[in-house]
Formats: structure tokens, C-alpha cells, sequence
């Protein structure tokens, strides 16, 4: 009997590999400043899946077209320490999709102030850097990812910053200006089943992937659909709903 | 000169706190956290498994292959450009040469271990803390081992010999410094990692790789005691 059989199965039967229901996430976990020598950092599981996300500030140039504007780089790295899967080198187009809908969340939902990191304008800049670090995959690292991202820029203070020279070593105070908190959910399809959290024997044999990334009053601000089948309107519809449930319990984690 | 006070009102011959757990990542066969001081090493082990291209395979034994890698926020300064820079390239080989003496790897023909090394947080001594991360995660993958393996720094900060320099003390600038990283096999005491960076002479040499022994020895209990912890709570 084949996996994505044997899982459409359980799943008419209302059963999930691990016992779960379908709109049921595994235990989550985040936690704040784990890492001394980011100027933000934050570590979330969700069952097995952990994710660590570390947020770097730099002087920088702005960009042209936004000479007052800060700027956030985002960049994820399946490193070879979380699966048996992956292997070292640069990130392969998964950790760039997923680097770029994290970012996609953060920049369209305007989260962060950019305004706010111009230190003179057309020539000097605050550059965020997030830096996505996998410890150990096992299913869902969009929303897990997303969380972490999040949790980081909100532990994050900014470092002393004197005579166009940065201290690294003394933080200040001083927060990053966060005006929105997006938070990420991922629905899948199978079949006629959707589900959230998906595991890796899930994600293995999903028919469709939505992403979806909403701000607090529940708009959504950014999408990605993933997986090789298509989705109706309506079908897309309800996804929109489950993921709008589940991010108000998202919310209560930060 | 002399060195009167290390940070934190270390003694001269005293290791940093450290933290070892066993068993953090749950798909690796064997893993490992280690934190001494501020530095923080993640350690996996995957494999024995069959190692490609095929031509890399040596059907006498298994093939060691270590990875160190620094996340890109883990630095003091400035962040880290992802991806193995030259100095990351060599800690990878000798963290490879310091470990490999001491597993048997005739068991695993074919085969290859794959260690991945990542510090999440650094302040100096990390190739060091990578090593005692990888020990622990090989004994913890069930590789057999000769010997478990202890690393740690030793040295000099102008007059006094130092174990375990913060980077505070490599930074140190009102005398030389020597920094020598070390690993050691536990049973024999023979040393698989040595480097040095700064003025030490011949005779303080000898003394830094006795006190070395005695450190080693130390962080030796705590790798073994991280094993035991994880096992003894399955029982």
C-alpha cells in the first residue's frame, strides 16, 4: 500500500499519524535570546522541528529608490546538522522560498518602520539581517520559521552606536521599531482533507500548500501556494478561514 | 607586566561554566550541545551511512568528514557571510584530524560519519567547544571510540599561564599572548589538536600541555556525565 493511500485513509477515518486532529498543531515552544551575540534571537519547536533565528544590525547604503528607508535581508540555511536530507553548500531553492516568504510576510505587512532606520538619508542606513537556522526538521518549517522571525526582531535592541562606529559588545535600550506583528499559517490539502502542521509524511504526499500571513486584525498581507495540484476558489476560501483561526492562537506564543 | 585578574574573578587554571546535554536533535543518530563561558557549539552525527560518489568510498574502512560552521549572527562582530570561509575550511580539517585517531572506523567499510559542527554564540575557544559537542554526539551515535576526546585552550597571558581563554584575554594587549588550542584522548592523554597563536617559550609550552591534562580531565567528567543523563533516563 502506498504512503499518500495509507494516510487518506486514516485521514477519513479523522486520524493523523501521531494522533492529532487535522486543525491540531504539535506543542509549541518559543524562546527568546538565545544567542549572545545576535542583537535579536529567538528559538521556536514545534514538535520535533526546531528553528533558530538570529537578527544582525549593520550600517548600510540605502537602495536608490528608498534613500530613506532601512533595509531587512532575510536568509534561511537548511543546515546539514537538522536532517539526514540535507547537504552542505549554499541554500538550495527550498531554503530560498522559504527565506523569501518570511520575508514577504515581514515586508508587505510594513512590521517594521523602515523609515525609522534612515540615519542620513541617500547615504547611511540601519540593514536588519535575519538569518534562518534550522537544528532539526521534522515538518512545518514555514510556520515555525516565520514565528522565530518574529520573536527575534522583537527581542531585539539595538547595539551602541557612536561616531559612525558600532560596539557590538554594549546594547542599548533601544528596540527595533515593530509596528505590526505578522504571524504565518500554513494549510495543507490532501485529498479533501486540510490540515495544519503538517509532518513530513504529510508534506510528502500533499496535493497543495497555502500559506497564509496575517497581521493582528486579520488581513491578509502576504500568500504562497505551494504543492503540484490546484486549488478552487473556494477551496482557498476555507483555508483563508483555518489559517485565520489558528493565528489567533499563534498570537497568544509572542 | 602581569596578569592580575581574569573576568569574571576566574582562577588562572579554572575552566568557564559548562553546559553539556546529549542528545538534542532528534534526527541525527547521535547529538550534542556544549556551552562553555559565552560560546555555544550544536554538534550532529549522521552515519555510518554509504558515502557518494562511490569513488570516495574505501572498502577498508569508513571515512571521517567533520564540518565547523559559524551561523552567520554568531560572530562578536559583524555578521558572519554564510558558507565556509578559509579559516572555517581549516578548523573543519583539524577538528577531522583530532577526532579521527581516536574512532574506530574499520567497523564501518564503505561507510562514511558525517559530523556537523554549528556554534549558535561565540567568545573564543569555539573550535574547542566544537570538538567536545562532536565527542559527545559520536558516543552518542553509538561510533566506536578508542577514547572520548576533551579539547580545550590553554596558554599564556603575559606572565601567567592561562586554561580556557575568553576572548578578552586573546584580545589582551599589555603583554604576549599564546593562545594553543588542544584536544586529548581521555585513557592515553595523547594530544591530536595543537596550535598555537603567540610567544610561548619551550619550557612554558610543557607547562601549558600538563595543565592541559588536568582541564581536559575535567571537561572529560561533564562529556561523560551528559551521556550518562540522557541514558539513564530512558531506563
Amino acid at each position: 500500500m502506498n504512503k499518500r493511500k495509507q494516510i487518506l485513509d486514516a485521514l477519513d477515518k479523522n486520524v493523523r499519524f501521531d494522533g492529532r486532529k487535522k486543525d491540531e498543531y504539535r506543542k509549541i515552544e518559543v524562546i527568546k535570546g538565545v544567542s549572545a551575540t545576535a542583537e535579536g534571537s529567538a528559538t521556536v519547536k514545534i514538535g520535533d522541528t526546531e528553528v533558530m533565528v538570529g537578527v544582525k544590525l549593520g550600517i548600510g547604503t540605502p537602495y536608490p529608490d528608498s534613500p530613506d528607508s532601512g533595509n531587512l535581508i532575510v536568509s534561511a540555511e537548511f543546515l546539514p546538522l537538522a536532517s539526514p536530507e540535507y547537504e552542505p553548500g549554499p541554500p538550495d531553492i527550498d531554503a530560498i522560498e522559504l527565506a523569501r516568504v518570511v520575508d514577504r510576510g515581514i515586508r508587505e505587512a510594513k512590521a517594521i518602520d523602515v523609515k525609522k532606520l534612515c540615519i542620513e538619508k541617500g547615504e547611511k542606513i540601519w540593514e536588519v539581517s535575519v538569518d534562518i537556522c534550522t537544528i532539526n526538521t521534522a515538518g512545518n518549517l514555514f510556520d515555525a520559521a516565520t514565528l522565530a522571525t518574529l520573536a527575534a526582531l522583537m527581542d531585539t535592541k539595538f547595539p551602541k552606536y557612536e561616531n559612525d562606529e558600532i560596539d557590538y559588545k554594549v546594547k542599548t535600550d533601544q528596540r527595533l521599531p515593530l509596528e505590526i506583528l505578522p504571524v504565518a499559517i500554513t494549510v495543507i490539502k490532501i485529498g479533501n482533507h486540510f490540515l495544519v502542521d503538517p509532518l513530513p509524511e504529510e508534506e510528502e504526499v500533499l496535493d497543495a500548500r497555502l500559506t497564509v500571513t496575517l497581521t493582528e486584525d486579520g488581513s491578509v498581507c502576504a500568500l504562497q501556494k505551494g504543492g503540484d495540484q490546484p486549488l478552487t476558489v473556494e477551496q482557498i476560501d476555507e483555508m483563508i478561514g483555518i489559517a485565520l483561526e489558528k493565528s489567533k492562537e499563534f498570537r497568544k506564543l509572542l | 607586566m602581569t596578569y592580575d585578574k581574569r573576568p569574571e574573578g576566574r582562577k588562572f587554571d579554572e575552566l568557564r561554566p559548562i553546559v553539556a546535554k546529549a542528545g538534542v536533535i532528534p534526527n541525527a543518530e547521535g547529538s550534542a550541545y556544549f556551552k562553555i563561558g559565552k560560546t555555544v557549539a550544536y554538534a550532529a552525527v549522521y552515519g555510518p551511512r554509504e558515502l557518494h560518489p562511490k569513488f570516495l568510498q574505501n572498502p577498508e574502512k569508513g571515512v571521517l568528514r567533520c564540518l565547523y560552521n559559524m551561523m552567520p549572527f554568531a560572530g562578536m562582530g559583524d555578521r558572519v557571510r554564510p558558507g565556509p570561509n578559509r579559516r572555517a575550511k581549516e578548523i573543519s580539517l583539524v577538528t577531522e584530524k583530532a577526532i579521527l585517531p581516536f574512532i574506530n572506523l574499520d567497523r564501518y567499510p564503505n561507510a562514511v560519519v558525517d559530523v556537523f559542527i554549528e556554534l549558535t554564540q561565540t567568545d573564543a575557544g569555539s573550535r574547542c567547544a566544537g570538538i567536545c559537542a562532536a565527542a559527545i554526539a559520536l558516543a552518542d551515535a553509538g561510533i566506536e571510540m578508542r577514547e572520548m576526546i576533551s579539547a580545550v585552550a590553554v596558554g599564556k597571558v603575559a606572565d601567567k599561564i592561562v586554561v580556557d581563554l575568553d576572548y578578552s584575554e586573546e584580545i589582551y594587549e599589555d603583554g604576549h599572548v599564546a593562545d594553543i588550542p588542544i584536544a586529548m584522548g581521555n585513557v592515553s592523554q595523547q594530544i591530536t589538536l595543537l596550535q598555537a597563536d603567540g610567544y610561548i617559550t619551550r619550557e612554558d609550552l610543557k607547562k601549558c600541555l600538563e595543565i592541559a591534562k588536568k582541564a581536559c580531565a575535567q571537561i572529560n567528567e561533564i562529556q561523560k556525565k551528559a551521556l550518562k543523563q540522557k541514558y539513564e533516563g530512558s531506563k
